[in-house]
């Protein structure tokens, strides 16, 4: 297949022409060519054959090799993300908290959700909402006495308010297990529980969440189209969908600067504070190769959902899609 | 063939890389040794390399940063020699430019960020020892350039690079050289192993050095530092760490040492200070000046030699007791 060159546009195109000729025997997966630099490391990939960054593996091999990244970063994995991002990443997972706006008594399943970063927010932003639902309901019963009031106060303290849940489900344990030891340093139990699971296989009944997110961890996924079709599985028919992933950059100058930033500072920024150039060169790269806002819209609508939106944040170079399931 | 965006035939797999260490020298005076590649195209590797990691970043910017980019109106041509490395497996577009197995390209940049990093790193961490190694990698290379000639022109170093020993717990004989008498430099040396409890495979692989040859030498330098410890009867604490890095920093020049030795005794007490600066330091620097290069002796063998004899042969003053 052809790879990401930075050569131009027209001869990226010629490049993939001659590419699909070369393979015309194996009749390969054609994404779309048209669109610049990036498509152009993305097309021709032979059957039973997928990215793993900017190499071709086999489909089974991406599994593993995806694995041991993870184990790999797992410990170091908030630090990186806070110096890669330099902690941008954590308003990025609020803006999805807030646009989830959970009420209490929803039942949350967290795909890759690894270390819990969007588990723990989810418990604090319905934690909150319950006690302006609190605060709402005192006042306007001020005529209560106060002892129906510390009666209510101690029914509710040790549940997740109104019987919230969050499900977090990763394909691998050192993710689980760095995210484990957070919950109990920070002081999060209830209404937490801990699954090892693969998204394309999730180890679920039909219809039993509320709301299914999955943040950065779709484009480490094989068969991304698997991974949605299980989204849509077990999400109840009311149900909300929600990725937050890398996307392209819209604007031209800051995508220039976003990719010298990200080629040249993240790989080293990896082997200085965690030791491992190549899983971060293996991250900057998987970014590259995952589809685009729409095509992904595209990929999310033949799953079934409705309604599918996507929201840009710092000007796309992550997005969040949301979808129903109606 | 010839398009430009084919210039790799870029199908996963893996490069069939070159350095094989304790290979047979190729009949030509060069160290072919294992580097399949021609000259012209390391070049072009070495400046071409990073652009594929950094598309479409500002022309300005590239020229600074990542160095003179190769003409890309013209395209590349691949040399008819990348057929026959292509053409039994599919190269990666990582692992094009991977002149030996570990190697990782940097761009001028990286390389500038990077020692940077491991330096800050290493100061602030002293238990991170692949910062230090980093460290070399990225700033060493005029001096492993010049450590390299001087091993060239001399005939037991010349016959170091043609073979390209490694010294490793696989290759070493550490039962037969325990029974060695006391005193021989074998006898020594797994006296040091045993008693610091060190092995030899601790070392980190080279990884940002991009010359393969360059990288050896490199290599043969982290794995000497032992012997180095105990030729200069110095233990793995930092004080004796100290004190081999102000020999090595004499001896090879690499801006890792002399930072080494420079910034390690910050870490020191003033009573380990004083030791250091009036008898250890001067005693560490005379011998690093009176002796020969000291990656020009074959120590692999020298087991049976005494320990006496090979330091009064390399040059190294009698050590101090502490």
């Amino acid at each position: 297949s052809a790879k990401f060159t930075p050569l131009p546009k027209m001869a990226a195109s010629i490049g993939a022409v001659v590419c699909r000729a070369l393979h015309s025997r194996r009749h390969g997966k054609f994404l779309s060519i048209g669109r610049g630099l990036f498509s152009g490391a993305r097309c021709l990939v032979a059957e039973g054959e997928t990215h793993f960054g900017f190499q071709t593996v086999s489909e089974t091999e991406k599994g593993e090799k995806v694995y041991h990244v993870f184990e790999s970063v797992a410990k170091k994995y908030d630090i990186m993300n806070d110096s890669m991002s330099l902690g941008i990443h954590r308003l990025w997972k609020d803006i999805l908290l807030h646009q989830m706006n959970p009420y209490p008594g929803t039942q949350l399943l967290d795909v890759a959700g690894g270390t819990g970063d969007i588990a723990f927010r989810f418990i604090n932003y319905v934690r909150s909402q319950w006690e302006h639902q609190i605060r709402q309901k005192l006042k306007s019963h001020q005529n209560l006495s106060w002892q129906e009031i510390s009666k209510s106060y101690q029914e509710e303290e040790l549940k997740l308010p109104g019987g919230s849940q969050v499900v977090v489900c990763d394909i691998n344990k050192e993710m689980l297990k760095v995210g484990k030891q957070k919950a109990q340093h920070l002081g999060y139990s209830e209404g937490l529980s801990w699954v090892v699971g693969n998204a394309e296989e999730l180890p679920f009944n039909d219809s039993k969440f509320d709301v299914y997110t999955i943040a950065f961890g779709i484009r480490n996924v094989t068969h991304i189209d698997q991974a949605l079709q299980e989204a849509y599985r077990v999400l109840k028919p009311g149900g909300r969908f929600l990725c937050l992933e890398f996307s392209q950059v819209n604007n031209p100058l800051f995508s220039r600067l976003y990719d010298l930033y990200s080629f040249q500072v993240i790989p080293v920024l990896g082997e200085i504070i965690a030791g491992d150039w190549k899983s971060y060169q293996y991250l900057v790269e998987s970014i590259r190769h995952f589809p685009a806002q729409e095509e992904f819209k595209a990929m999310i609508e033949d799953a079934g959902f409705l309604k599918v939106e996507y929201r840009n944040l710092t000007s796309g170079i992550v997005a969040i899609h949301s979808g129903f399931k109606l | 063939h010839d398009a430009p965006g084919l210039r790799r035939s870029g199908r996963g797999g893996r490069h069939v890389v070159s350095w094989r260490p304790g290979r047979a020298p190729t009949s030509s005076g060069l160290v072919a040794a294992g580097r399949m590649l021609p000259i012209g195209w390391l070049g072009r590797a070495r400046m071409g390399g990073w652009l594929r990691r950094a598309p479409g970043s500002l022309r300005g910017l590239r020229h600074l940063a990542l160095g003179s980019p190769a003409p890309i109106g013209r395209g590349y041509r691949p040399p008819h020699t990348d057929l026959t490395v292509t053409a039994e497996e599919h190269v990666d577009e990582e692992r094009y430019y991977q002149l030996y197995p570990g190697h990782i390209p940097t761009s001028p940049l990286q390389k500038a960020l990077l020692s940077a990093g491991a330096a800050f790193m290493a100061l602030y961490n002293p238990y991170r020892h692949d910062m230090v190694a980093v460290l070399g990698e990225t700033t060493g290379t005029s001096a492993l350039q010049s450590l390299r000639d001087k091993m060239r022109h001399d005939p037991e170093g010349y016959q170091i690079l043609q073979e390209r020993p490694r010294i490793r717990l696989s290759t070493l004989d550490v039962t037969g050289l325990r029974g060695l008498p006391d005193g021989t430099f074998g006898r020594e040396y797994v006296r040091f192993l045993d008693s610091n409890r060190v092995s030899p495979d601790t070392r980190m692989p080279v990884k940002f050095v991009d010359d393969e040859e360059l990288a050896y030498v490199i290599q043969r330098y982290r794995e000497v530092h032992d012997l180095m410890h105990t030729l200069l009867g110095m233990p793995t604490n930092m004080l004796g760490e100290i004190v081999v890095k102000w020999f090595e920093a004499v001896q090879t020049g690499l801006p890792m040492c002399i930072l080494g030795a420079v910034f390690g005794p910050v870490r020191l007490n003033a009573r380990k200070l004083q030791i250091l600066t009036t008898e250890l330091i001067p005693w560490a620097v005379r011998s690093g000046l009176n002796a020969s290069c000291v990656l020009n002796f074959y120590y692999e063998n020298r087991w049976e030699q005494t320990v006496e004899s090979l330091r009064e042969e390399i040059g190294i003053l009698h050590p101090p007791t502490i």
